[in-house]
């Protein structure tokens, strides 16, 4: 009755050859996100109780398989259909069935962007684990963290490849557990276990949104559907079938009882909702520093590179519904923008080097975001834009933070005032480093560069200057804190001992980097707009000089005022803050968004909600319980009194009641 | 008058009178006696007078059997079995607590 | 003597067999008991094998997967002149109940393996009332129905009062007197239904065949639902709950709050909503107000909560109003959700309350502030007690988001005869609890078992033992394979709940 896990084919006795050729690997793409699952259980199972270093291994091993799958299927995939790049679906099962055409599956969509996701993840996921090997070698949890990557990267590729809503949220939820289990991997700490909490708990509440809009989407892709009958692609909660023209015209008809607004504005600004927890989008982006309390490679992989670019990924994957509404556009642009300014000028402030870099992915998610709200249907440039930001920044800021785990590593430190002078003692780290900050700052011809140009022309030329000119801002911005750190960690003498007895990584731990630095050279190269576009397929231009000026200049100025600043002596910024006094600290404290949750939630829900739920129903709903207990005993004790022992009393009643009976009985038959 | 008197044929209300009278003495006197062997006495009065009424209606009702009679003689019987146990009962509680006085023998409202 | 009459006799068989036995093999008392519950496991596993196949037999020849009678009838008259029988049967909803009774039941025999008090009148007790329990949702016959339900319902007013702890005499006359003013409600019901179909038959399958006049089933469609709603912690009928579950010992918690308060809910669907579809129509919505109370109420009453196990119960209250919520939607998603969140939380909180017994057994104590740290020294019952919290917040991958998208999708689609847009508002005030729910049970787990060790003997304590492990294992298991191939319990349910669905759109 239930359809099995294995898919179609006959995958029995091929020669090996056959084993990696593309269309084997499309026929069964389901081993993508299904190799992490079995590893998963298996070295959490069995192999962790008994070899940490053997569940390193396997776990590292299987991804390592899912990554060359990946691979392949991506060159296979984006070589063959030279003519538009189709979204099949190789493999797909009922998984829960509601009722009659209401079902959700499991499956695996092969698109352009679900393909890019699945080599993005795979292969940084690939290198964290390998990374990991040196970084966590000798820590009480090495098994644990592995089974944890692994359930974490099963969880993102299940998010890449889903067909359906309902997978996408199922697999989104599993990514947020997977994230609250790694943060909290030192789970004796106790900012750990805040930091985790936070995470899960601000996702969850942003989950909500999505959870509502899943419920819109799938009550209104089940009345249409009906009503479409056989035109209608796949089922209601499938992505084929909800950004399908024919769906999108009935949807963005209804209104709901608010004039101006639609419904479907409500139901994607509820799913941005969710996105925006997800990748951390103002105000919802509190968790995302906290959480770099997790071990250094897990910040990498999940809190740069992959998880927080779940939420870009779900509004690109929904884009033409989001472009049905242009509120909900505009909501996705302006938050987005608002986003990658505030967390840029937040990290210009901070100390801590994971935080810098934290807020630097919060600033950039937000440069993804604002490149899919700048764009439309028909002008979808900013769309393969922010595909494209987000391929080269996972490279990018994934090295970025394993470079810092590397420096962390040595120096037992995350505060960068007490590194310094690392570049002589660390050359490989330092380089790799070097690379990625050029990268990020915009630099020709490094990956950041292109990817942003692309991001910065959009917005320009989608006629949206205000974003432009933030974008703008943002970059220079950048720049100066990215080479800020720079300076700050790798120039200058060692500040404190520690960092003066400084050592390079292992070696386990340096190729990653170096494989990410090549990786954040050349994938600026990528001839990315041949394979990712929404409609038609533009026309392939050139560096656009009119944005790759403004925005090299502002990278160079950023990196021009960090050198001056803090390349010497740190006396000139120190007396730059003193100037800026009280705004500093504001920007320095975040502008107090943690404080203000705290009290919400503390202050607010917790005192003004639930403790009075808590007293009403010990007091007032058991209190009306225990008040029907006390009034039956009550009246017994009065009735008690009637009672009086003596049998002669009682013969007396009993007397009086026969003769009142037979007195009735009198009555009535006489 | 004797003629009278010799061919009156009392009917089932005269002589259920009798039964009567004395089941009301006997409830009067379970009622209102403070000795337990009173009230012993008491209810042997009740229940004789039930016993009578068997004899009685068993005359009138249906005078070839003797199903009344016969019901007569159980009560009696159940009676006697019944002074047995409540005078041992009593000669225990007399025993006990040195009294015969029912109106203190309230043990269990306490 | 059919399979399901073995059902309901296998657990009092052994009941009596550990009765027999003298008070002081207190071994061979415990192993009788694991025996004989792991025999019902493995019964219970035949019987659904031979469900299946009955049931797949019919769908092959009917064409369509809708097994919509009953299978496995056993009919023997008891009262002929009142109509009264022995009707037993089974169908997907009845079978989901007896699965999760009997897994409870084994792995609660097992985490009461170190009782040490009268262990064989606590057991005798124990599957006394589970024979109460199998006896309720096989039988199909009111009569019998509510005989089963008195039995289940009454051991456990002294297995708290002898064996609980804290104000036990307290909570066990409470739980037992609320419990018993709502058997009298369902009692009055039964009566009124079944003079009202002037049938002459307790049969429930023959009764669902009357159309009850509107105004009769207005007033005790209500009578009813309450009745039952008291047993499935319906606001503000609920209190009976954090007392009794705080009170009870472990295995007692488990049963109750695992298998009991589905009572509740099978009873408000099964019996309720089925034989009066005018009624629920008339009342839906005001039901389904008070269940989002329950649903968010019991969510935020547990933040508060300091002691493990008011905390859990609270919790229950919020997790059982999305049974009745469910009911309450009366559409087919919305009732398969409930079906299917009784089977979940069943599972899961049957875990919870089996793990908090097991930390407690070791801490002794269950306040949440005094403990930290447990992580280290018990990772297997964090591991397990952290995948039932998380199925209790609803993680997609664990049976807990099976039924609750269910019931949310069901609320949201709303029902013909209540105002669509009431629906929707209490269906998003409903999910607003899933976000509560992840603030509870984090901020309880993470205090228990993250952080740094509160108390230095702690450090000296020990993981789960066989027993332990074995009882957890089984609980957990189930929530992951329902959870990962809900396909399982989808399939059986839906054709259950169809006949209900046509009775309330008037299909025959």
């Amino acid at each position: 009755m239930s359809p099995g896990w294995m898919p179609c084919g006959d995958s029995g006795a091929r020669p090996m050859q056959h084993i990696l050729d593309y269309e084997f690997v499309l026929r069964n793409a389901w081993l993508i996100p299904a190799l992490p699952l079995v590893s998963f259980a298996i070295v959490g199972l069995f192999i962790r109780p008994r070899s940490a270093k053997l569940s390193g291994f396997v776990a590292t091993a299987a991804v390592f398989a899912s990554a060359v799958l990946a691979w392949i299927l991506a060159a296979g995939y984006f070589r063959s259909a030279e003519g538009g790049h189709a979204a099949l679906v190789p493999w797909s099962m009922e998984w829960l069935r509601f009722q009659e055409n209401l079902s959700a599956s499991v499956g695996v969509l092969v698109d352009p962007i679900s393909v890019l996701l699945m080599v993005v993840v795979t292969t940084v996921s690939f290198l964290v684990h390998l990374y990991s090997i040196g970084y966590m070698h000798g820590d009480n949890g090495f098994g644990r963290f592995f089974t944890f990557l692994n359930l974490f990267t099963f969880s993102m590729l299940g998010l890449v490849v889903a067909p359906n809503i309902v997978q996408m949220y199922v697999c989104w939820e599993l990514v947020g557990v997977s994230s609250f289990l790694l943060i909290g991997f030192y789970y004796e700490k106790p900012s750990a276990v805040a930091a985790c909490k936070k995470a899960f708990i601000v996702t969850r509440f942003a989950d909500l949104g999505f959870m509502i809009g899943v419920l819109i989407l799938g009550y209104y892709g089940y009345s249409f559907f009906t009503g479409a009958g056989s035109t209608a692609v796949g089922q209601p909660f499938d992505f084929a079938y909800l950004t399908s023209p024919a769906f999108l015209e009935k949807f963005s008809q209804v209104a709901t009882g608010v004039p101006g607004l639609t419904l479907i504005t409500v139901a994607m600004v509820l799913v941005y909702m969710g996105a925006a927890g997800k990748s951390a989008m103002f105000p919802l982006h509190i968790w995302l520093p906290d959480a770099m309390e997790g071990p250094t490679p897990v910040s990498a992989l999940i809190h740069a590179a992959t998880m927080v670019v779940a939420g870009v990924y779900l509004v690109a994957r929904m884009f033409p519904v989001f472009a049905a509404s242009e509120q909900a556009l505009m909501v996705v642009a302006g938050v987005g923008a608002f986003t990658s300014l505030f967390a840029a000028v937040i990290g210009c402030t901070q100390d801590d080097i994971k935080r810098v870099l934290a807020f630097s992915t919060l600033s950039q998610l937000g440069y993804m975001m604002f490149a899919l709200g700048v764009s439309t249907v028909h002008e979808a440039a900013g769309y393969t834009a922010s595909m494209f930001h987000l391929f080269t920044h996972a490279f990018f800021k994934a090295l970025l933070f394993l470079g810092a785990g590397a420096v962390i590593h040595a120096v037992h430190e995350n505060d960068i005032w007490k590194m310094g002078g690392l570049a002589r003692k660390m050359p490989v780290t330092h380089a790799t480093f070097l690379i990625a900050t050029l990268s990020i700052a915009g630099i020709y011809p490094f990956a950041g560069f292109f990817s942003k140009d692309e991001i910065l022309a959009a917005a320009l030329y989608g006629g949206h200057p205000i974003i432009f000119g933030t974008g703008l801002l943002v970059a220079g911005l950048t720049a100066f804190y990215m080479w800020r750190i720079y300076f700050i960690t790798f120039w200058g003498k060692a500040r404190c001992e520690k960092a003066g007895h400084a050592h390079e990584a292992p070696v386990v731990m340096l190729v990653p980097l170096v494989v990410l630095a090549a990786l954040s050279v050349v994938s600026g190269f990528v001839p990315f707009a041949e394979y990712v576009y929404l409609g038609e397929k533009p026309p392939h231009e050139g560096i656009n000089m009119g944005v790759a000026v403004p925005g090299t200049i502002a990278g160079v100025l950023g990196i021009a005022i960090a050198w001056f600043l803090y390349a010497g002596d740190a006396g000139r910024a120190s007396a730059l803050v003193a100037r800026m006094g009280g705004s500093y600290r504001h920007i320095r404290n975040k502008f107090y968004f943690d404080e203000i949750y705290i009290f919400v939630t503390k202050r607010v829900v917790f005192a003004f909600v639930a403790a009075p739920i808590a007293w009403f129903d010990r007091h007032v709903v058991d209190g009306g319980v225990n008040l029907t207990a006390w009034c039956t005993r009550t009246s017994g004790a009065v009735l008690r009194y009637l009672q009086t022992g003596q049998v002669q009393t009682y013969g007396a009643w009993f007397v009086t009641g026969v003769l009142f009976v037979t007195l009735i009985l009198w009555k009535m038959f006489m | 008058m004797i003629e009278f008197l010799a061919s009156y044929e009392p009917g089932v209300v005269t002589w259920l009178m009798l039964p009567a009278v004395l089941f009301a003495i006997g409830i009067y006197g379970l009622l209102t006696r403070r000795n337990a062997v009173g009230i012993l006495i008491s209810a042997e009065l009740a229940i004789n007078s039930a016993a009578m009424n068997f004899v009685i209606f068993n005359r009138f009702i249906t005078p070839a059997k003797v199903d009344g009679q016969v019901m007569s003689l159980f009560i009696i019987a159940a009676a006697a079995a019944e002074v047995v146990v409540g005078v041992a009962i009593f000669v225990m509680l007399f025993k006990h607590r040195r009294t015969m006085d029912v109106t203190r023998m309230d043990a269990m409202r306490r | 003597m059919g399979l399901v009459s073995w059902l309901i006799l296998l657990p009092f068989i052994t009941a009596m067999a550990v009765v027999l036995m003298p008070e002081r093999l207190k071994h061979l008392i415990r192993w009788i008991a694991a025996l004989g519950t792991g025999a019902h496991l493995l019964l219970t596993t035949v019987v659904t094998v031979e469900f299946w196949k009955l049931a797949s037999a019919d769908a092959a020849s009917m064409g369509t997967a809708r097994f919509t009678k009953l299978y496995l009838v056993e009919q023997v008259p008891w009262f002929k002149s009142l109509g009264i029988s022995y009707l037993v049967g089974l169908d997907g909803i009845s079978l989901c109940m007896v699965i999760l009774t009997s897994i409870i039941i084994f792995t609660g025999v097992m985490a009461s393996w170190t009782v040490k008090e009268r262990g064989r009148e606590f057991f005798a007790l124990l599957l006394t009332l589970v024979t109460g329990v199998f006896g309720v949702f096989v039988s199909f016959d009111l009569f019998l129905f509510f005989v089963f339900y008195e039995i289940a319902v009454l051991p456990m007013y002294l297995l708290i009062g002898v064996w609980g702890t804290g104000p036990k005499e307290y909570s066990a006359m409470k739980l037992t007197l609320m419990l018993m003013a709502g058997s009298a409600l369902i009692l009055v019901g039964i009566l009124a239904l079944y003079h009202m179909s002037g049938l002459h038959t307790f049969d429930l399958m023959q009764l669902a065949t009357v159309n009850y006049p509107v105004g009769f089933q207005k007033w005790v469609f209500p009578v009813v639902f309450i009745g039952f709603g008291v047993l499935g912690a319906l606001y503000p009928f609920h209190t009976w709950s954090p007392d009794g579950h705080a009170s009870a010992p472990t295995a007692v918690s488990m049963l109750h709050a695992g298998v009991l308060m589905k009572l509740g809910g099978y009873g408000a669907l099964r019996i309720a909503v089925y034989l009066m579809p005018e009624g629920a129509k008339e009342w839906g919505l005001f039901f389904m107000g008070l269940t989002t109370i329950n649903i968010l109420y019991g969510s935020f009453g547990a933040i508060m909560q300091k002691d493990l196990k008011y905390f859990t119960a609270y919790s229950s209250v919020s997790h059982c109003g999305f049974v009745l919520f469910g009911v309450a939607t009366l559409n087919l998603i919305g009732m398969k959700g409930a079906v299917i969140q009784m089977f979940s939380h069943g599972i899961m909180t049957g875990l919870f309350f089996g793990l908090i017994g097991m930390v407690y057994g070791r801490t002794h104590t269950r306040m949440i502030p005094e403990m930290g740290g447990l992580g280290k020294v018990m990772p297997w019952l964090t591991v397990t007690f952290f995948i039932g919290g998380l199925a209790s917040l609803g993680l997609p991958g664990l049976s807990g988001f099976v039924a609750e998208i269910h019931v949310f999708l069901g609320g949201f689609f709303g029902n013909p005869w209540h105002s669509i847009t009431a629906m929707r508002v209490l269906t998003i005030l409903a999910t607003m609890s899933i976000v509560v729910t992840a603030v509870y049970v984090l901020r309880g787990l993470g205090k228990v078992f993250m952080g740094p060790i509160e108390d230095k003997h702690f450090l000296e304590l020990t993981d789960a033992t066989i027993p332990e492990k074995i009882s957890t294992g089984i609980l957990v298991a189930t929530l992951v394979v329902v959870g990962m191939a809900p396909w399982l319990i989808v399939n059986l349910v839906e054709p259950a709940v169809m006949p209900i669905v046509n009775r309330l759109n008037g299909m025959p």
